[in-house]
């Protein structure tokens, strides 16, 4: 029987993984996708929120301050891309400067540090693409981003390192308490848990009903997002959120760590937790939203959109640790924003808690420290000579938007939990994010899959079996009516 | 390292630059080419109907590409394959005949170095429109392709992206992608263009399309992309007089492949680091009669400069930007004086060049323009100053097709003090 088993490889489970790879025990984490960070985690605003949305003495509100406080230091730790670019929330009218007071107000009850109120000119000085319609806004210095991806396979890596296990494309079918622990049911077999972590996102309340008779319900929330070009990415230094609504924060408006621009989520209930498609309808909300904060929007640098779900609770604060009903079983669950900058605060939260609850015994040997793979896109031009000497793959573009090289992919799919499919190694080295969004790289990304995993390139997928990239070699489809007409002669 | 001249890319434009160059003289002159042979986006072009201008037959891709290949292999034009130009920036001062720009570039032999250039030839060619700068909705299977990724695959690895294609875009990669994977043994359900008109040349329409029986379906678009990991349909619906699908027109068409010919951007992002100005309707780097950017001694040619549908013209004007970059290095390209405007009137969405210097320019010019709308029994003007001086009437003129007329130098010498030539199409 495994000490821990983790259901979900998010940024949640593996934040969880990660802390709990502190202690004495065997951990395994299962995830039904073929990467981790395959989905909430992949699809969000990657926003550090300074913490003052939260209802103070919620966990989110607690968690999210802990969160942001712990992320710089794990970035660094960590090595993956942070950086601290302050928010400011936009009132557009008087009628909202109570209520942005208010906001202001409950950010001081949260504890978040350096919070004030600026008016509409001063907001256009710190801002100068800033909507003239501004009239105020609430400055968050602490606010940030991250680059989500980087965030979580990070998390996971240091993991691996430090002994956790992951299972891939192994989805959990079934839960069930056991004497001293859980019976997990997979299409790849039976695993048993003395403790067991629910992290499974949109399915989380499935998991959860499944051992506990205090019923939770998630409801994925689908947001929609445009990211533009680099070229726009100098329009906003900070991250613009709007007043924020009933269902959520709001459209934003924000660089990213890579200096694109972001703008979203939408925010649409919805039935189906697999229903990612963006809409006609999401899009152009959007992007009519995010025109409001922004003078002259650079709509026409839009590279791409998508959509994400998150996992909105009806308590409308996160589930976290043992239902009354179910000792052993460890929720995470409702990790809907701020779930990504509370990320580092839950992972320790409920290391700790399954630590006291196994008696755990922390490590001597934990590696705090892992190194991430180096950029060539995001070097100085004395680290690109030094990389491109040491290793001559480091000299060999293959995706010229980002400027990736042939060594960084490489060190994508061979380092541990390495990526196994285009979009892994698209999130592990940006690959294919650029503006001509893998146009040019995919087939020789593929190739390279193909080559470092030993495969047909016909086996290389977009994200896992049945998103095979390629469909059979050129005349194959013919060879059936040639050989049809042979007969027939 | 100095040289005199760097062409940056390999492909037909750069090819033809660097020959023309050194055929004027150029002795010190590099081609950077990413790939590892030169020849660019023709090596994938297999299909024939090139260089009937430049060489009286129909060639494929690759041979045509050959032609040139060989003319500087026999020259000794000396290329760096394989390599990756990074940036390139303006060195501040260069004094007269001191080198103007220094390129960075890399490659496995090299690692990451520097080269001072005299003079450089922009050849980088241009990419696709992707799905994201379409913003079609839906979700993100695997499945969904530029043409041109679609073509490389085929024609160059012998794979196949999918069985069941729809095609977004008549581009003449798309239309040349339809033809490929019907020989290769998929079906392509459907063409869906947007526009009124196909964007495309007339002959592709009729060799790709209609002989195979391919059906093409003007003022469509893609509303919607189906498949969680693959593509298992697309959505198609009619579209309005300004684009806008029209409700109720929605037709699901079962496919496991979409292709985007949608427009192809001039890859200009080095030229921009570099200072250059940019045609915001050619997404190119504006010129002159030169091919000379706003920057002293940086020219562009081919498809960086604007989206060329023969590549006969792309060689036509490389090679004068090759020639214009050895005039300049021998110093017989003095900055321009007076400057005449080449802008585009009524019914011409942009021109290259911008400007013609009449002390500078060669006895001829070539205009080259695109017109917005398809043009029947139209008339084409040429306006000195508001005068008109030109009338020529063409049976038909399409936005899928590139123009041209000619400008004299005797001409515009003649007119004194000319501020502007005017191209303009009038409907019929």
């Amino acid at each position: 029987m495994t000490d821990v088993i983790i259901v979900g490889a998010g940024v949640t489970g593996c934040a969880i993984a990660r802390e709990l790879s502190r202690y004495s025990c065997s951990v395994l984490v299962l995830e039904r996708a073929w990467d981790v960070c395959e989905g909430t985690s992949k699809a969000n605003s990657g926003i550090v929120h300074a913490g003052f949305d939260a209802v103070p003495g919620s966990w989110k509100a607690r968690l999210n301050l802990e969160g942001s406080r712990k992320m710089e230091a794990l970035s660094k730790e960590l090595d993956f891309p942070y950086r601290r670019n302050g928010s400011l929330v936009l009132c557009f009218c008087q009628e909202d400067r109570q209520a942005l007071t208010r906001l202001y107000e409950q950010g001081l009850r949260n504890g978040v540090e350096g919070l004030e109120i600026l008016e509409g000119e001063e907001v256009r000085k710190l801002e100068p693409n800033v909507s003239e319609k501004v009239v105020a806004a609430l400055h968050a210095p602490s606010g940030a981003i991250v680059c989500p991806f980087g965030l979580t396979i990070a998390l996971a890596e240091n993991a691996v390192e430090n002994g956790v296990e992951f299972r891939l494309g192994t989805e959990v079918e079934k839960i069930e308490p056991v004497e001293g622990g859980y019976r997990l049911t997979t299409a790849n077999g039976v695993y048993e848990a003395k403790a067991l972590v629910n992290a499974a996102g949109v399915y989380a309340d499935i998991f959860h009903n499944m051992v506990s008779g205090r019923p939770i319900r998630i409801t994925p929330r689908k947001g929609e997002y445009c990211l533009m070009d680099r070229k726009a990415g100098a329009c906003v230094g900070h991250t613009l959120f709007q007043m924020p609504t009933a269902l959520g924060k709001g459209v934003l408006v924000t660089p990213t760590v890579h200096g694109n621009l972001l703008t979203g989520p939408t925010a649409a209930d919805v039935e189906d937790r697999e229903s990612l498609g963006t809409t006609r309808e999401g899009l152009d909300e959007l992007l009519g939203r995010a025109a409001l904060s922004v003078k002259n929007l650079p709509v026409r640098q839009v590279i791409t959109s998508f959509a994400g779900l998150r996992a909105h609770e009806g308590g409308g604060d996160f589930i976290l640790g043992q239902p009354e009903d179910a000792p052993g079983f460890f929720d995470a669950a409702g990790m809907e924003s701020p779930g990504l900058s509370c990320a580092p605060a839950v992972g320790s939260y409920l290391a700790e808690e399954v630590g006291k609850y196994l008696s755990l015994e922390k490590k001597a040997n934990f590696k705090a420290v892992r190194k991430g793979i180096p950029s060539m896109g995001a070097a100085s031009p004395e680290e690109r000579r030094r990389l491109a000497a040491e290793n001559p793959l480091y000299a060999k573009v293959v995706c010229r938007c980002e400027m990736v090289t042939e060594g960084e992919i490489v060190d994508a799919i061979r380092r541990p939990l390495g990526a196994s499919t285009l979009d892994g190694v698209k999130r592990r080295t940006r690959a294919g994010m650029g503006r001509c969004q893998a146009g040019f790289c995919t087939p020789r990304v593929v190739e390279i899959l193909a080559r470092e995993l030993g495969q047909d390139p016909g086996q290389i997928t977009k994200r896992g079996p049945g998103s095979e990239l390629l469909s059979g070699h050129h005349k194959d489809g013919l060879c059936v009516q040639v050989s049809g007409d042979r007969r027939d002669v | 390292m100095k040289k005199d001249l760097v062409v940056i890319g390999g492909g037909p434009a750069g090819l033809a630059a660097a020959v023309a160059a050194r055929e004027a003289g150029v002795e010190d002159l590099l081609i950077l080419e990413r790939d590892t042979r030169l020849g660019g986006i023709l090596n994938q072009c297999i299909h024939n109907g090139f260089g009937l201008h430049t060489f009286g037959e129909e060639l494929t891709g690759p041979e045509y590409a050959a032609r040139y290949v060989e003319k500087a292999k026999a020259l000794g034009i000396p290329c760096s394959l394989d390599t990756m130009v990074a940036e390139l920036s303006a060195i501040p001062c260069a004094g007269p005949g001191e080198a103007k720009v220094a390129v960075t570039a890399l490659n496995r032999q090299e690692g990451l170095f520097a080269i001072e250039a005299r003079a450089v030839v922009l050849a980088m060619g241009c990419r696709e429109r992707p799905r994201g700068a379409l913003n079609i909705p839906g979700s993100r299977p695997g499945g969904i392709y530029s043409a041109g990724t679609a073509q490389r695959f085929v024609n160059i690895e012998g794979r196949m992206p999918g069985r069941q294609a729809v095609i977004l875009g008549s581009g003449d990669i798309g239309l040349i992608m339809a033809r490929r994977l019907t020989l290769e043994g998929a079906r392509v359900k459907l063409v869906a263009e947007l526009m009124p008109y196909s964007g495309g040349l007339k002959r592709n329409i009729v060799q790709c399309l209609e002989d195979f029986g391919i059906p093409l379906r003007l003022s469509t678009t893609v509303v919607e992309v189906r498949g969680r990991d693959r593509v298992e349909a697309v959505v198609v619906a009619r579209v309005d007089q300004r684009g806008k699908p029209i409700p109720g027109t929605e037709e699901e068409i079962p496919c496991d492949t979409l292709l985007l010919s949608c427009g192809l951007i001039p890859e200009n992002e080095l030229s921009e680091s570099l200072g250059a100005a940019i045609n915001p309707a050619t997404g190119g780097p504006l010129v002159d009669e030169s091919l000379e950017t706003n920057q002293a001694g940086v020219f562009a040619c081919g498809n960086v400069l604007h989206v060329h549908d023969l590549v006969d013209y792309v060689s036509e004007e490389a090679a004068q930007a090759g020639r214009r970059a050895a005039a300049w290095l021998q110093g017989g390209l003095p900055r321009a004086g007076r400057r005449i405007a080449v802008c585009a009137g009524p019914g011409v969405r942009y021109t290259v060049p911008a400007f013609v210097d009449p002390a500078r320019m060669e006895e001829r010019q070539a205009v080259r323009f695109r017109v917005d709308n398809v043009y029947r029994e139209g008339v084409l003007e040429v306006a000195f100053d508001g005068r008109v001086v030109e009338r020529r009437r063409k049976k038909v003129m399409a936005p899928g097709e590139m123009e041209q007329i000619f400008l004299k130098k005797a001409h515009l010498e003649q007119v004194r003090e000319l501020g502007s030539v005017q191209i303009s199409v009038c409907p019929n």
